[in-house]
């Protein structure tokens, strides 16, 4: 016997040890539990990290855009009715009224990270006698490129804007013939056109966007699309992501501009994020009543085993309460030993699962997050599942009358 | 011999204890009916009768197991009908051991843990003393070489002793011996209860077997034969 454990961890260990079948199982059973709930938390943990890294290293965290236009019938003139139906007007392309005024003001802000000004619209890109159309935005590299992670995406050439550059898309060089080198003419809506020529190729991934997305510079933009001076957006970065559409808000609050956060703009997203949480919450509630209802089971089990054993302690002068203790102990170490090898299973499958799926790329499918605390939050649970399920059996332990315990 | 005990203090006084079962209901059985007897230390008694007499409840009574319906009990001299659960607890603990006919030791230690249980359970936590302690009453049982052995890996008759050496950890004013020899051979059953004899001799504590054995009970100090829940006789062996 151990001199420095109490007695009811010296009678509880034994008492776990000489029931070595039934312990295995319930280990084992609480195993499997823990290690379901740590693989989906760590799994869902991971998509959702790879979603948003993927969206947030595309696109901006808050968009600032001019309000839409809106028709505002005249009232209360002399002889004048409002129509039963006021027609919304063609959103045309437009400037944000005073945007380095906005820009400045935003600047000063600590949440903010990076203000960007850019031109968005739409236009042609030609080459020959084919023609794709694209969404042409004029960007000021150097800041951009700190939101838009662009380099990183780069495939062919160098993330180069001048006045006579222009990066493009992976499925739209392949669609145009074109590679690094080579000139496009780049018409706006307005009838405006200009030469290019391709600095660089990225690949973002998806298909869509290879397909219509193209960098310019920002006084390119502006001439091409007839703004001369304005701009169409102005993109940020906060330091907290999660905080975006609080301070979207206060930025629409504060300089009157429509400020749209990608949290808005990704709402079916959130609404599939969670959706999955919900669900994985029911899973982890589900799957945390079976260990605890096995634990509770092989402890009643294991009170009417021992019975005699329990009427011969309290003959000997055992308390009711150092009864409860050792049955409420026993449920903790089958949870805690449980969710040792149940963490270690869960993590173990895991490392095998993002070795072994990957992309047609052979990039990984989602980043690996195996945050320590997720194995302590496993483990207390998981313990503490086990002390819960155990008072039941416990109290009727320490409730039994030693004449009848002890005649078994 | 009941003469040699005329001025021992009493460790056992009962006064008109009665107890019923059911009580309240139509179905109310009362087992036993105002028993009267007083105990003396060092005294080795048998108490004998036949089956459903209420030998074992009054067994239950006097080792605090079960509570009678009236009457008072006193354990060295301390009345017991006022105490509550724990002080009943830490009382038997203290002042009590006992012998079951089916040895009721704990598989899960072995017979030098089962011997140091009481302590452990008095004291919370293992020391040295406890283990010399309990080797020296398994060498009183002459089972020193048997000490490390789980009790499941041994014969009735060691477990028995293995349980007498248990019920003494304590140094307890009172032993109680539920039919010790029940399930054992003549042989085992007779080295046991001449193991019981001597330490009643050697440390003069007092003894209540309950037997069915006329052998055995012939060799106690006293006979008390309960008959119908009443004490019929109280003879000299």
């Amino acid at each position: 016997m151990n001199p420095w454990a109490p007695f009811e961890w010296i009678t509880a260990l034994r008492f776990l040890r000489e029931g070595r079948m039934q312990t295995l199982f319930i280990i084992t059973g609480v195993s499997i539990g823990v290690a379901v709930i740590v693989f989906m938390s760590a799994l869902l943990s991971g998509l959702q990290a790879n979603f948003i890294k993927r969206v947030l290293t595309s696109s901006a965290h808050i968009q600032l855009i001019p309000a839409d236009e809106v028709a505002r019938p005249l009232r209360h003139g002399p002889g004048m009715t409002v129509g039963a139906i006021v027609q919304r007007p063609a959103q045309r392309l437009r400037s944000i009224d005073q945007w380095q005024k906005v820009r400045a003001q935003l600047l000063t802000w600590p949440a903010i990270t990076n203000v960007s000004p850019s031109v968005s619209a739409a236009a042609l890109a030609v080459r020959g006698s084919a023609s794709r159309s694209i969404t042409m935005t004029g960007i000021d590299a150097e800041v951009y490129f700190r939101i838009v992670k662009l380099p990183d995406y780069i495939v062919a050439g160098l993330p180069r804007v001048t006045s006579d550059d222009i990066i493009v898309g992976l499925d739209l060089a392949k669609d145009l013939g074109v590679t690094v080198g080579d000139k496009l003419t780049v018409t706006s809506a307005t009838g405006s056109s200009r030469l290019l020529t391709i600095s660089g190729i990225f690949d973002l991934g998806n298909k869509g966007a290879n397909m219509r997305s193209t960098y310019v510079a920002l006084r390119t933009a502006q001439a091409l699309s007839n703004l001369s001076g304005g701009v169409t957006s102005i993109e940020l970065t906060v330091e907290d992501v999660y905080a975006a559409e609080t301070i979207a808000q206060a930025v629409n609050v504060a300089t009157g501009v429509r400020a749209d956060s990608w949290i808005k703009t990704n709402a079916q997203f959130f609404t599939a994020v969670n959706a999955q949480q919900t669900s994985n919450t029911m899973i982890r509630l589900f799957v945390g009543l079976s260990v605890a209802f096995g634990i509770a089971s092989v402890l009643v089990v294991s009170v009417i085993q021992r019975s005699s054993d329990i009427g011969i302690l309290r003959a000997m002068g055992c308390s009711q309460g150092q009864i409860l203790r050792i049955f409420l102990l026993q449920g903790g170490l089958l949870g805690f030993a449980g969710s040792l090898i149940g963490t270690a299973a869960g993590a173990g499958t895991l490392l095998y699962w993002h070795a072994a799926m990957r992309q047609a790329d052979g990039s990984e499918i989602f980043p690996l997050i195996l945050e320590p605390s997720l194995f302590v939050y496993a483990m207390v649970l998981a313990a503490l599942t086990g002390v819960a399920a155990a008072a039941v059996p416990a109290l009727r332990a320490a409730k039994l009358d030693p004449v009848v315990a002890i005649r078994g | 011999m009941a003469d040699d005990f005329a001025d021992a203090p009493p460790v056992v006084r009962l006064v008109g204890i009665r107890k019923a079962y059911n009580v309240g209901t139509p179905v109310e059985v009362e087992v036993l009916h105002g028993i009267d007897l007083v105990i003396k230390k060092g005294e080795f008694l048998a108490l004998t009768g036949p089956s459903g007499s209420g030998k074992s409840t009054l067994l239950n009574i006097v080792g605090l197991l079960d509570r009678p319906t009236a009457g008072q009990l006193f354990i060295t001299e301390r009345e017991t009908s006022q105490l509550n659960d724990t002080e009943l607890t830490k009382l038997r603990g203290h002042s009590i051991g006992f012998v079951f006919q089916s040895h009721c030791l704990i598989t899960a230690f072995t017979a030098l843990e089962n011997v140091m249980m009481p302590l452990l359970v008095e004291s919370g936590f293992p020391n040295a003393s406890m283990r010399e302690r309990a080797a020296e009453l398994l060498a009183q049982v002459e089972l020193t070489r048997w000490k490390d052995n789980l009790v499941s890996n041994m014969s009735g008759g060691q477990q028995q002793r293995v349980a007498i050496a248990r019920s003494l950890a304590m140094n307890p004013a009172l032993i109680l011996a539920d039919e010790p020899t029940g399930n054992l051979d003549t042989k085992s059953a007779d080295t046991v209860i001449e193991m019981m004899r001597r330490m009643n001799k050697e440390n003069g504590t007092t003894f209540l077997i309950v037997t069915h054995s006329v052998s055995i009970a012939q060799r106690c100090d006293r006979i008390i034969e309960v008959v119908d829940g009443q004490i019929t006789k109280a003879s000299l062996a």
